[in-house]
């Protein structure tokens, strides 16, 4: 049973994104959107444990709200996919289940 | 301009991305209504708030308005002093140059184009912090 989880909260801000990562099961896909996009960049404080997520699980950042906030695509960290709103919605439909870390 | 004794050193103090809440908005809105008032004015952007300033924003897909341009005519309004921390840039993997370039014209100088952002340690900070009159916190 695949999960998705969904994280929108900046991991700078609040402990969203930590607590997520720290419960979820290996094959799980993590969508970075909202504020949480921030935490799929290269080169921040966060980026170590992001990274060792995507060892076990797929993550996955949404490209509208990157755009938004002017951080640039090449700045995401190798291995995560940048996605769009139908991308959005597919990760959904693949997925048994979604948790939303609000 | 009223006489010396009547101008406060105002900061608002921005620690917040944008977009997610509404906070960065409402802070550029009072800062342009405070615009009016011919005080010292300043910003300080510090933890999340250094987002407010980067450059490309592009909200064309998330239905929001990106007022990201505004920051770029701060200087019409007299505020030229956009102070952004050291430390919170580095945390997030950003440096002056993933920022906007913002720039005022010194009317004591000839109007020579100088720029606005003035990258600060959270040292210095601190110091410009206790020498206001007045901090509003977005």
């Amino acid at each position: 049973m695949a999960m998705l989880h969904t994280v929108n909260k900046s991991p700078f801000e609040n402990r969203s994104l930590d607590s997520c990562l720290g419960r979820i099961k290996d094959g799980a896909a993590v969508l970075l959107f909202e504020d949480a996009v921030y935490g799929a960049m290269k080169g921040t404080a966060v980026a170590g444990k992001v990274q060792s997520a995507m060892e076990k699980s797929k993550v996955y950042v949404l490209g509208p709200d990157l755009r938004a906030r002017g951080m640039s695509e090449d700045q995401v960290l190798d291995g995560i996919n940048v996605v769009d709103y139908g991308g959005f919605v597919d990760l959904v439909t693949e997925h048994d289940n979604v948790q939303a870390w609000l | 301009m009223e006489n010396e004794g009547d101008i406060k050193k105002f900061m608002y103090v921005n620690r917040k991305a944008p977009y997610g809440t509404i906070y960065a908005l409402e802070s550029l809105e009072v800062v342009l209504i405070g615009a009016a008032f011919d005080q010292d004015v300043s910003l300080a952007f510090l933890d999340d708030g250094v987002y407010q300033l980067t450059k490309g924003q592009d909200t064309k897909d998330i239905g929001m308005k990106n007022f990201s341009p505004i920051y770029k005519v701060l200087g019409d309004y007299d505020i030229n002093k956009l102070y952004v921390e050291k430390e919170s840039l580095e945390a997030r993997g950003l440096t002056l140059d993933d920022l906007q370039e913002i720039t005022y014209e010194d009317e004591d100088d000839d109007w020579e184009e100088k720029p606005s952002i003035r990258v600060v340690s959270a040292d210095e900070l601190r110091d410009l912090m206790d020498e206001q009159d007045v901090v509003l916190s977005f």
